[in-house]
């Protein structure tokens, strides 16, 4: 696959692959939630995302020269042709460490995808307009546990602040831009990263504050994803969830 | 063993679920949830995941009271030779149709 991509391309992509690689992270956590009723609600949202993941990368497929269906992206790319946040790569950790990772990306989710309500793009526009429902849920659910971890027992309150520290530093790219965001956002077919920066602090300040947990000050972040320089962990993951289509190519079911 | 601290303090919860307007909400189960809020949210993904219903209620299961098993022959055995208490004795006229 020639990957000089076109901007609205990379940029489906990277919406793609942020809803595929957090899915397949979550999807983990089948057979393994703390109860049986948070193994179901934490897999029907991996589902939510397999599912958005589907329609973007299908949608940004379409637009490839020859087209690739989303399966074919999914399994026959490369690390480097991946272009997923980081902070979606990172293991799942305890329950605290998952649902402070849904928190803060789920909130970013919410806003990034209320402004693709308005995308000059009909076809993303159309995937916002579905997705925003199950976002919406998302990040009730997951802002719910952060503020009874935060506000549990001791041992809750420590490990959800534990997570908030190692994840806040995996914050700061979502609102970095580069090439792509700029061209997408002078194209009217998504908001700038940055644009989103006030509102996401305002709503996840707000549920910390209720949580009585504190993000520690940012001077550094780990960024890449957009570039596809990802985390040491991407590659464990595109093995497992590659390695069987890519050894039976032909394999279906 | 760690399961059971962590949910020890965890009440069960009674879910009912109206599956449309019109009808009234019925019992579908039950399930566990720390406070009434996270109830709802629970028995939103265990009970409505394939599109059972559009309105949910929970109930703390120790909030029901219920007759007593030993109870059930003064209680429920003498309906069970009052045949005409059931509304099958009419004869429903032709123009009516089928009900």
């Amino acid at each position: 696959m020639d990957f000089s991509l076109e901007p609205r391309v990379q940029h489906l992509l990277h919406l793609g692959d942020n809803a595929l690689i957090l899915g397949q992270r979550l999807s983990e956590w089948c057979g393994h939630g703390p109860v049986l009723e948070l193994d179901i609600a934490i897999i029907n949202t991996a589902l939510d995302h397999l599912g958005q993941a589907r329609m973007l990368l299908q949608h940004a497929g379409k637009q490839l020269e020859p087209t690739w269906d989303e399966d074919k992206l999914a399994f026959f790319r490369t690390e480097k042709q991946f272009f997923n946040f980081l902070m979606l790569e990172l293991p799942n950790g305890d329950w605290a460490k998952t649902m402070v990772r849904q928190f803060l990306f789920d909130t970013y989710n919410y806003v990034q995808y209320e402004a693709l309500l308005e995308s000059s793009d009909s076809g993303l526009k159309a995937i916002a307009g579905k997705a925003i429902k199950e976002i919406r849920y998302h990040v009730q659910f997951s802002a719910e546990w952060v503020i009874r971890m935060g506000d549990g027992t001791e041992e809750s309150h420590l490990r959800a602040q534990n997570a908030l520290e190692e994840l806040w530093p995996y914050t700061g790219e979502f609102f970095e831009s580069d090439g792509f965001s700029e061209h997408v956002s002078t194209e009217r077919i998504a908001p700038l990263p940055q644009s989103l920066q006030a509102l996401w602090k305002e709503k996840v300040s707000e549920v910390l504050l209720e949580a009585g947990l504190t993000p520690p000050e940012l001077s550094r972040y780990r960024s890449g994803g957009r570039r596809g320089a990802h985390t040491e962990h991407m590659g464990y993951i595109l093995a497992d969830m590659q390695y069987l289509p890519r050894l039976h190519p032909q394999a279906n079911w | 063993m760690a399961m059971e601290q962590q949910t020890d303090n965890w009440k069960i919860w009674e879910v009912f679920i109206r599956s449309k307007n019109g009808l009234s909400h019925k019992h579908v189960g039950s399930l566990h949830a720390p406070d009434a809020e996270m109830a709802i949210k629970n028995a939103r993904d265990v009970y409505t995941r394939r599109s059972e219903g559009i309105s949910i209620w929970v109930v703390p299961s120790e909030a029901i009271t219920s007759s007593a098993p030993s109870e059930k022959e003064e209680l429920f055995t003498p309906a069970d030779d009052k045949v005409y208490r059931h509304p099958t004795f009419y004869d429903i006229p032709d123009e009516v149709g089928h009900i």
